[in-house]
């Protein structure tokens, strides 16, 4: 459809070789030098995934695949309107349906509600309840309103198509505006004006006065589109009660096991340990599974009422329609800027639109709280103003997705940072480097002490990348021709990883997450296992953990088993969410790791009768006698000792092999950073835009395992894509959502989302055990805003901006043919 | 997203499919065809579609005439059971080479391997590719009922959404793709490879060396059903010459305006038609570069 001596796919051709390593690329291998003390043999290295066998050759072990004795499968009669009171729910006839074994209702099972809260005075923010099966009200179309038990999934069907409800049918709330509008209809009663949460987290000295004075003030309005986080694996649980152990066992795919279990045990009113929950492989959660979803907890209440096991697997059409949502936001930014370019003052509002129920255990608060407290991202801001608000609305309910809402206060900030420099008549990417943080430890407006980054180094590789492979000669020479309209964008972001329980406790949760416990013991052969409270769901923990334990322990990590997602192994744990697990999950493990080590360096230097500090690890399986190193003793000899022969050990030491550390994150935690820099072109024909070239520039601190993190980038940047390009729920004015089915809902497959370039720069964090930052968002935060912005510079001679996401072909055709 | 209880019944051969259809109804089923069931099955899981009974022709694909591609007489027949695959995968006469070179835009492969041409004219989607080139080749439509064979012209198959000429008590044995056209392409667009079209556009040019003396112009996802569009044809049959992107712009333009597409807040009318001028155009272009040498 274009005619220009361009290449088709890639300008120039050589740059799409996804193997071309970026300037600064680092290939890691085992034998490199250390690099800080902190890296070993093992971290470092792209070891082969220790989940890959099993996985790789389809004997992985999902919720689905398992079957117990007797299990029965249970679906959800779901709420048909957005908006109602429920006048009557009738189940005869689902009970008389050939298979259904029995039907509960909310007054059936009488469980409590779930219920998450913040610390904050009323005029803030207003507690909802969730009920796990909706009693008197519906707030959403896919609202839970009664659970079905049968012989099979067929007849599951069969029995929810049966169930007789009446409605009152009330108006619909589908939109932020159309929620704070005066008599809008009241989602929840206890909330009038439809607001859970309005918090001005700062209004500093000056702002005012720097607008007043101000020789450029952009304004700018960016909103992000309803997304589904969309785990190929949907949610699922197997429920059953165990009358030996009087207790019930759930098996289910959260990140979260012990906030399961703790929410299980008191919507049910029993105590905690008569419920273990335990996470076999998970197929994706990206958030969504890092709240505490109704459907679980009804569908074990079934299975403690029937005493028969009970599964229910979430659908694909509930999985697009019911599951928890993400993303739809608004920014109105303001900001100003002296006539060089600097930024003077930020005054933001931010709207978010978190649907029909709070979150647990995050809140409602999570995501304009989010935003408030990090809004300046990366750049110096010396006035900042932020009203931040949570509405409520009759649209499924939202849960932290990868990112949470830094995808899209990075969107307004970096548009910000776009419209200066088009105000300024300066380079994007200057305004950016006259901005950027630079000197570090950096304390913002906002009070976060940011940690040594890369920012403007990653900004200066992804600009000198793209420069070097002749983009902007390309994009010059497509203007001049007139036929093709190529477009270079960059986002520059930060993102804070390690939230221990201080920066946490500064959101006022009444429920506070940060620390990590995790056990390590080590067996008579002198095999490890050892434990953490984060929850893998494909993340490939059981390589990476293992990979800090060998180092720490000097073994090969064959001989380490990683143990998660377990309630009764894992004594607590916050789970996997946030990018915490190698950061704090992984600190906690190798602290534990290093408590072994020396538990077993003070065994060896009694049995070899020398002192304590005459020996030290080998690094290869064993404690070696520093002044002989003819001496040593292999981790196994020690073992041997310490279980089966525990007469010989020292006075002092308990028999056996195991330690145990937490770890926290002090302060406000550490951040990673990175620049994304892409280049796209706009058909002229068809409106829509290509992706020709995506560069990351990323610094997580010190990489365990540069594949692991490169997936972690490539798989976060795809999601991003999705959000900037193709995915939306949207709703009818009766808030009938309408993406059903994968027809609908439009996530990009292979054939949309470009080869993806990486290049790690290190700045290992001064606090972590490891070095290591969190790598988990990244991409998910930084492609939406790079993507807009690379349009938005090949709609630049139509005058066109466009500030919403995602970005559909019809509006840029309409830029492009002037009948925007 | 499990279908609703239906009886499976096996046919042997057409007469016992008919007959399975026949008696289905008369003892008050509601029975259903099923071939490839790459359209009819998703719809069952939605519990959209509801057959209370599939008679499966599965079994029919030991009988050589249903799966056979041949040509005789000028025309390309496809029996019943030919894949899409099969046809992209074929080696067809000029005349007919578009049939192959379409099949890249239907779904994905592992759609292309189970779902059959005749499945897709019966389920009438006004954007799928064989109901675009079935009016683009002048498909004449084989269907046996109880009251023996008749052939349905293309033009008189498709009465819109989803509704076809087709008997609910009838079988297609085979498609007759009846006007060769050497010079022809199917273009369209999509947000995602492999989905259903937004818009496409088929076009057949009638060249007298690189002089157009006529065509036909096909769209799909304006209207609900698959349509010619005489306006187009107009343009293309008074002539000019086939490089002439003059030609080409009126061509696209008159299938732009002669339209009235469906409007809606995800794809709005507006965009349909220029996706429309786009498409026509682009098939124009790559029409007369058929056949490539």
């Amino acid at each position: 459809m274009t005619t220009t001596d361009l290449p088709d796919h890639s300008v120039p051709h050589e740059a799409a070789d996804p193997d071309r390593p970026v300037h600064g690329g680092h290939e890691h291998s085992p034998d490199e030098p250390r690099f800080d003390g902190r890296r070993g043999r093992w971290v470092g290295a792209s070891v082969p995934r220790r989940e890959d066998p099993r996985l790789l050759t389809g004997r992985g072990r999902f919720v689905d695949d398992i079957a117990l004795p007797g299990m029965l499968h249970a679906g959800f009669v779901r709420a048909t309107v957005a908006h109602a009171h429920l006048t009557a729910l009738d189940l005869s006839a689902t009970r008389a349906v050939p298979g259904v074994v029995a039907a509960f209702d909310a007054a059936d099972l009488a469980l409590g509600d779930i219920v998450a809260i913040l610390d904050r005075p009323a005029e803030e923010f207003t507690p909802t309840a969730m009920p796990v099966l909706a009693r008197s009200k519906v707030r959403f179309v896919g609202e839970p309103l009664a659970l079905v038990v049968a012989s099979d999934p067929y007849a599951v069907e069969d029995g929810i198509e049966a169930a007789q409800v009446s409605y009152d049918v009330l108006d619909a709330v589908t939109s932020a505006e159309g929620a704070l509008a005066a008599g809008a209809a009241v989602v929840h009663e206890e909330a009038p004006d439809n607001v859970l949460l309005d918090v001005s987290m700062f209004d500093t000295p000056g702002v005012d006065e720097a607008f007043a004075d101000a020789d450029v003030t952009v304004e700018v309005t960016t909103r992000s589109g309803r997304q589904n986080a969309l785990p190929l694996e949907t949610r699922g649980a197997v429920a059953a009660w165990d009358a030996r152990d009087d207790q019930l066992l759930v098996q289910t795919c959260t990140q979260v096991p012990h906030q399961v279990r703790t929410v299980l045990a008191r919507s049910l009113g029993i105590p905690e340990r008569t419920v273990r929950v335990t996470v076999p492989d998970m197929g994706g959660g990206f958030g969504q599974k890092c709240v505490v979803g109704r459907e679980e907890i009804a569908v074990a209440a079934a299975a403690r009422r029937l005493d028969r096991p009970v599964k229910w697997i979430e659908d694909r059409r509930e999985a697009l329609t019911a599951g928890f949502l993400a993303r739809e936001q608004t920014y109105r930014t303001r900001a100003a800027f002296d006539a060089d370019g600097h930024i003077t003052a930020l005054d933001v509002d931010v709207v978010c639109d978190m649907g029909a129920y709070s979150c647990y255990p995050f809140t409602a608060g999570i995501e304009p709280l989010m935003a408030s407290a990090e809004m300046p991202s990366v750049y110096r801001v010396p006035a900042y103003r932020v009203r931040g608000r949570a509405i409520t609305s009759t649209k499924a309910p939202t849960a932290p997705y990868r990112g949470v809402s830094r995808p899209q206060y990075v969107m307004a900030i970096e548009r910000v940072m776009e419209r200066a420099a088009r105000a300024l008549d300066l380079d994007p990417v200057e305004v950016r480097r006259r901005n950027v943080i630079t000197e570090f430890p950096y304390t913002g407006i906002n009070g976060v002490t940011y940690d040594p980054g890369t920012y403007r180094e990653s900004l200066d590789l992804a600009e000198a990348t793209i420069r070097e492979e002749g983009w902007y000669e390309a994009r010059e020479r497509g203007r001049q021709d007139g036929g093709r309209h190529l477009g270079i964008g960059f986002c520059c972001f930060s993102e804070r990883t390690g939230y221990g329980s201080e920066a946490f406790a500064k959101r006022k949760m009444t429920v506070v997450p940060g620390f990590d416990i995790s056990e390590i013991r080590m067996d008579t052969t002198g095999s490890v296992v050892v434990t953490s409270g984060t929850m893998n769901h494909g993340q490939s923990h059981e390589t990476t953990f293992a990979q800090i334990v060998a180092d720490r322990l000097g073994l090969d990590p064959e001989h380490v088993k990683l143990r998660q997602g377990d309630t009764e192994r894992i004594s607590y744990g916050w789970g996997t969410f946030a990018s915490r697990s190698v950061t704090i999950g992984g600190s906690a493990v190798a602290l534990a790791s290093e408590r072994l080590g020396e538990l077993l360096c003070r065994i060896a230097a009694h049995l070899l009768e020398t002192r304590p500090e005459n020996v030290a690890l080998d690094g290869d399986g064993g404690v070696v006698q520093l002044d002989d190193p003819s001496r040593r003793l292999p981790f196994a000899d020690i073992a041997d000792v310490a279980h089966l022969r525990a007469h010989l050990l020292p006075k002092d030491v308990d028999p056996t092999l195991t330690a145990t550390a937490s770890f926290d994150v002090p302060g406000d935690g550490t951040f990673s950073n990175a620049t994304h820099a892409v280049v796209v072109e706009a058909d002229p024909g068809t409106g829509q835009v290509r992706i020709l070239r995506y560069v990351c520039v990323e610094d997580c601190g010190v990489v365990v395992h540069p594949q692991v993190v490169e997936g972690q980038c490539r798989g976060g940047i795809a999601q991003g894509i999705a959000g900037a390009l193709f995915e939306e729920v949207t709703y009818d004015a009766q808030g009938e959502p309408s993406a059903a089915s994968f027809i609908d809902y439009l996530v990009p497959t292979a054939t949309e989302i470009p080869d993806v370039s990486i290049a790690h720069l290190e700045t290992p964090c001064a606090f972590t055990a490891n070095g290591a930052k969190g790598a988990g968002e990244g991409g998910t935060i930084g492609a939406p805003a790079a993507v807009l912005n690379a349009v938005n510079d090949a709609l630049r001679h139509t005058g066109v901006e466009l500030d919403t996401t995602p970005i559909h072909p019809g509006t840029v055709l309409d830029a492009l043919e002037g009948t925007s | 997203m499990k279908p609703a209880a239906f009886t499976y019944h096996r046919a042997h051969d057409v007469a016992d499919a008919v007959g399975l259809l026949t008696d289905l109804a008369a003892a008050g089923e509601d029975p259903k065809i099923i071939a490839g069931g790459q359209s009819l099955m998703p719809m069952m899981t939605f519990r959209l579609a509801r057959p209370s009974a599939l008679v499966d022709l599965g079994p029919l694909r030991r009988v050589p005439a249903m799966t056979a591609i041949r040509e005789e007489a000028g025309a390309l027949t496809l029996g019943a059971l030919v894949t899409h695959h099969a046809v992209e995968t074929a080696t067809l006469p000029a005349g007919f080479a578009v049939l192959a070179r379409a099949m890249r835009w239907v779904g994905h492969l592992p759609i292309r391997s189970r779902g059959t041409v005749a499945g897709s004219l019966v389920h009438g989607d006004a954007t799928a590719e064989w109901c675009l080139l079935a009016l683009l080749l002048d498909a004449v439509v084989v269907a046996e009922g109880p009251g023996g064979r008749r052939e349905i012209p293309a033009d008189e198959l498709f009465h819109g959404f989803y509704a076809t000429a087709v008997e609910p008590d009838e079988v297609v044995v085979e498609v007759r793709f009846t006007r060769p056209a050497p010079h022809a392409a199917l273009t369209e667009f999509a947000r995602r490879h492999g989905d259903f079209a937004i818009v496409d556009a088929a076009v057949a040019l009638d060249l007298d060396g690189d002089r157009v003396t006529g065509g036909r112009v096909v769209l799909g996802g304006v209207a609900p059903a698959p349509v010619r569009v005489p306006e187009a044809e107009a343009v293309l049959a008074a002539g000019g010459d086939a490089g002439d992107d003059a030609l080409v712009a009126a061509v696209a333009d008159a299938a732009a305006t002669a339209i009235d597409p469906p409007d809606d807040p995800q794809t709005t009318a507006t965009y349909r038609r220029r996706l429309t001028r786009t498409l026509v155009a682009d098939a124009c272009r790559q029409a007369a570069r058929e056949p490539q040498r």
